[in-house]
């Protein structure tokens, strides 16, 4: 029988073997996967009981902070937002059950205390209890008020301003917003308001039709490829058919021999046709991707949150050489859509003499203890044109807001260069299908000879022009800016 | 003359250590002070440690002398664990330690000569039916998440099934040890498979079929399971035929698909095993979150005390059953991959000693006795473990030593007695010149 014990034996160390194997498959190796599971409220539940850390405006003012619920091995920390649905958006929530959104999630391992490895490790041997990182954004509260004041005023929209030598956002706006206190009562309701869709970041994920603000990144393409220099004149008739269909400018005027100046000034859409035609489909789009256009935004937010910019074809992303109408591209129609971000970087990267700044939120991470352990360390994400093209597309807009269709953005003693856009939008499901829809945009910057501020406004659903409705909140948001300094 | 007691003093002292080091890492965690109650505990445990080891040098001098420090290791280890998600519970479980011990030392005393119970096999044997009939009883019978596994009588309430199994090992080892070889003679083969005869083969059929179906009468698939695999394991060493086993095996098969589509709970728990994610607030709960918190472990745990049982702020339990059919996954969460391969170990441990002990036992029963309770044992602590690993399904059998349950402790002492009291004659007889060793060496 000894024979038979002996394998039996083996037998009861194959089965063990096998009980290792696995405990070791779900502890360790499926570890990670496991703990992405929905169903596993775990990893939630333990950051829970971590103090989070807050998050605060430039100037201090508290966006967000954790306090504390029960005690001993019930103590867990709960979420607030004191000041409502103001940073809504572009902070997001963060709660157990609903889950973390917009800088909410993407900081979440600076909030939770888990951003240096070293850190941690020393918190376990030593028995230390986790504890969260405050994080200070760029948001100017008084620029983030009156943008949304300005939006409130005028219907849905989005404002995004950037500091152009920096990237710092000084503030980003999407109206309607959300109290995020609310969210644990109300996010199924909120979730399915499609319509007013508050819980939507119109600013970095809205996708609208540029219009006439497209000018810029196609003025820009001219002259940094050399199709043209400022003095180059180009006739622009009052109507050119393109594709078989009649190309207009507004009353049919003709603008014959018009220079870049005249032609951005009016916003000339036969002038910019024939130049988009002109620059070619290659030269366009690497413009635009230098721009930022086609990738995700390299702003400091989840993925879930952002949208790209381009050319669309249903879902999908037109690239280099795929058949587009140039000349209507150029105007901002054709496929267009954009997000008020990419724009807002586009006036950005115009106004730092043609290096765009990564776009970003956070401005520095304090430890518990109150020590600076990260500081933003502004960083360039690409560099579109040169400088002279970018003193050139300057002066240019200048002139729209000085003389030309932009007017509204003008500031007492601030020289200010900008570009409007009046995208027809007609029977836009979500304006509730009128047929006199427009999507009114201003970008620009200010002061134009030495930019601190560049920004972004639109408003969805309008049946008035840029000018009339972008151009004012423009001139608030900057005003309140330099106001400020 | 007694080595082997000196051996198994010696390996007690890493025990009281660990049980004290992990009573005051508890502590530490939950009272944010290191009180002298953790040294207290673990004097306690020693103590009674202490009292055994002298009690066994004075009964069994000759018995296995890693056995008792190695089912100590277990036990302080349950107690820390259980003592961490509750003190009130761990009090209990102390005295379900000292109470066992008592069994422990009054089997050790009343049962020397074992070979009695050849005697009363079919006796046992109708016990053993009788006890797992038990909940299914009324009056007496309780249901615990759709299995009647509990007996309540006054006060008393115990689990039967855990004594049971030491009642059907006996009976199989006792039967099989007198008719192992008509069972290996008598064989025939037909179309090409040797199948025992039937005559001698009959009344242990009937036997363990009656055991199934007590089983899937009460609905207990875990011990269901854990006694099938012993009757297999028994069979195959009484007989050497292993395919036996493999017509066992076919019989489970059918028996499990018959079972599976014709017995809801049973249905239900196949399905949860294969895809917990269908339901994983409702039937897949525990087992998803038993993995869950064994991902929240990782290599090292992430200490003791530290890991979530009930969700904070609330009394809804994220580890369902962590005391008793879930604390393998709490052992995991809290000292790592590493920590539950140490107990995986101690099984281990256990089985090699068990199995050494039916090596040396010198008379056929004493070998299938120690073999059978061995292989029980084993078994059992396969099917908790596999079952919250997600290796089969998962079925309410305790884990020994380490569960919470006073009938889990106590029957497992029975266990332990009945092994190191063949250990004791066996090493004894082997240290005699003139054993009976020699002589019956090739049964």
């Amino acid at each position: 029988m000894n024979r038979q014990i002996v394998k039996l034996f083996a037998f009861i160390v194959a089965l063990f073997g096998v009980l290792v194997a696995f405990t070791s498959w779900w502890s360790v190796f499926d570890a990670e996967a496991l703990k992405e599971k929905e169903a596993n409220k775990r990893p939630l539940l333990e950051q829970q009981q971590i103090r989070r850390g807050r998050i605060l405006a430039a100037d201090g003012t508290v966006l967000a902070r954790s306090i504390p619920k029960g005690s001993g091995d019930n103590l867990r920390y709960v979420r607030r937002y004191p000041e409502g649905s103001l940073y809504g958006h572009p902070i997001g929530y963060s709660f157990v059950r609903e889950g973390d959104t917009e800088f909410e999630q993407f900081h979440n391992d600076e909030l939770i205390g888990e951003d240096s490895e070293f850190a941690s490790i020393l918190d376990e041997l030593t028995g230390g209890e986790q504890e969260g990182n405050d994080v200070v954004t760029n948001i100017d509260p008084e620029a983030q008020q009156t943008a949304t004041a300005a939006l409130q005023e005028v219907g849905f929209g989005a404002v995004v301003a950037i500091e152009p030598r920096s990237g710092r956002v000084k503030a980003l706006v999407s109206n309607p917003s959300f109290d995020p206190n609310r969210i644990p009562f109300e996010q199924e309701e909120l979730n399915q308001n499609k319509i007013e869709a508050p819980l939507f970041n119109r600013a970095t994920q809205g996708q609208y039709p540029p219009g006439s603000t497209f000018k810029v990144v196609t003025a820009a393409a001219g002259l940094e490829s050399g199709a043209i220099t400022p003095e180059t004149p180009i006739d622009a008739p009052g109507s050119l058919e393109v594709e078989g269909q009649p190309l207009e400018n507004d009353f049919g005027k003709d603008f014959f021999g018009a220079t870049l100046d005249t032609a951005l000034t009016n916003s000339v859409n036969t002038w910019f046709g024939q130049l988009g035609q002109r620059v070619g489909n290659e030269t366009m789009f690497e413009t635009m991707e230098k721009f930022g256009f086609g990738a995700t935004p390299p702003i400091d937010l989840p993925e879930e949150a952002l949208s790209r910019s381009g050319v669309f074809d249903g879902d999908e992303l037109l690239g280099r050489g795929e058949p587009v109408d140039l000349a209507r591209m150029a105007i901002g129609q054709e496929r267009l859509l954009v997000t008020p971000l990419q724009m807002a970087m586009v006036a950005a990267a115009v106004a730092n003499g043609g290096k765009l700044m990564k776009p970003q939120i956070w401005s520095r991470v304090v430890d518990p203890d109150g020590r600076v352990s990260k500081r933003l360390d502004p960083s360039e994400y690409s560099e579109p044109i040169s400088a002279e093209t970018a003193a050139d597309l300057a002066t240019a807009m200048e002139g729209v807001v000085s003389e030309g269709t932009g007017t509204n953005a003008e500031i007492p003693g601030v020289p200010v260069a900008g570009k409007t856009g009046t995208a027809e939008t007609p029977g836009n499901e979500a304006c509730g299908g009128g047929l006199d829809e427009n999507q009114a945009w201003f970008i620009g910057f200010a002061p134009a000879d030495d930019p601190q501020i560049a920004i972004a406004a639109t408003v969805e659903c309008t049946e008035q022009f840029g000018n009339d409705v972008a151009a004012p909140i423009f001139r608030a948001v900057a005003e309140s800016i330099l106001d400020g300094e | 003359m007694s080595s082997a007691r000196n051996r198994e003093l010696f390996a007690l002292v890493p025990v009281a250590l660990l049980l004290t080091a992990g009573f005051a890492a508890v502590f530490a965690q939950e009272e944010d002070q290191l009180g002298n109650l953790s040294l207290i505990y673990g004097a306690y445990f020693l103590a009674v440690c202490l009292a055994t080891h002298v009690f066994l040098r004075i009964r069994l001098p000759n018995a296995d002398p890693y056995l008792f420090p190695l089912v100590a290791t277990l036990t302080a280890f349950g107690l820390v664990m259980i003592y961490r998600i509750d003190d009130g519970l761990a009090r209990d479980q102390a005295n379900w330690f000292v109470l066992g011990l008592i069994l422990f030392a009054l089997t050790v005393q009343f049962l020397r000569d074992y070979e009695v119970l050849e005697r009363y096999r079919y006796t046992i044997a109708v016990v053993g039916l009788l006890l797992l009939l038990a909940p299914r009883l009324p009056g007496i019978g309780q249901q615990v998440n759709g299995a009647y596994l509990g007996v309540k009588i006054g006060p008393l309430a115990f689990q039967p099934a855990e004594f049971s199994k030491i009642c059907i090992v006996i009976f199989l080892a006792s039967y099989l040890r007198e008719h192992r070889e008509v069972l290996i003679v008598g064989a025939r083969r037909v179309l090409g498979v040797t199948l025992p005869p039937l005559k001698h083969f009959g009344p242990m059929l009937v036997v363990w079929g009656a055991s199934m179906f007590m089983l899937v009468f009460i609905r207990d698939l875990g011990s269901s399971l854990m006694f099938f695999a012993a009757f297999l394991a028994l069979l195959y060493v009484a007989t050497g035929r292993f395919s036996f086993v493999v017509i066992g095996m076919a019989m489970f098969v059918v028996g499990a698909w018959f079972f599976a589509s014709t017995v809801p709970h049973v249905h239900d728990r196949v399905e949860i095993w294969l895809d917990p994610y269908v339901d994983p607030t409702g039937t897949g709960y525990q087992i998803l979150q038993s993995i869950f918190a064994q991902a929240d472990g990782g290599l090292f745990g992430k200490g003791f005390g530290q890991a979530l049982i009930t969700i904070p702020g609330t009394d809804d339990p994220l580890l369902p059953a962590a005391q008793t059919d879930t604390i393998y996954s709490l052992i995991v969460n809290e000292v790592g991959l590493f920590g539950a391969c140490g107990v995986v170990l101690v099984y281990l441990l256990i089985a090699a000693r068990g199995f050494k002990i039916a090596l040396l036992a010198n008379d056929g029963f004493s070998k299938l006795l120690a073999t059978g309770l061995t292989a029980v044992f084993s078994i059992q602590a396969f099917v908790i473990i596999g079952g919250v690993t997600r290796v089969i399904p998962l079925t309410g059998v305790t884990l020994p030593f380490i569960s919470y349950g006073g009938s889990s402790i106590v029957a497992n002492f029975v266990l332990l007695a009945l092994l190191l009291l063949i250990s004791d004659r066996a090493r004894r007889e082997a240290a005699e010149p003139s054993g009976r060793g020699l002589a019956l060496g090739a049964t």
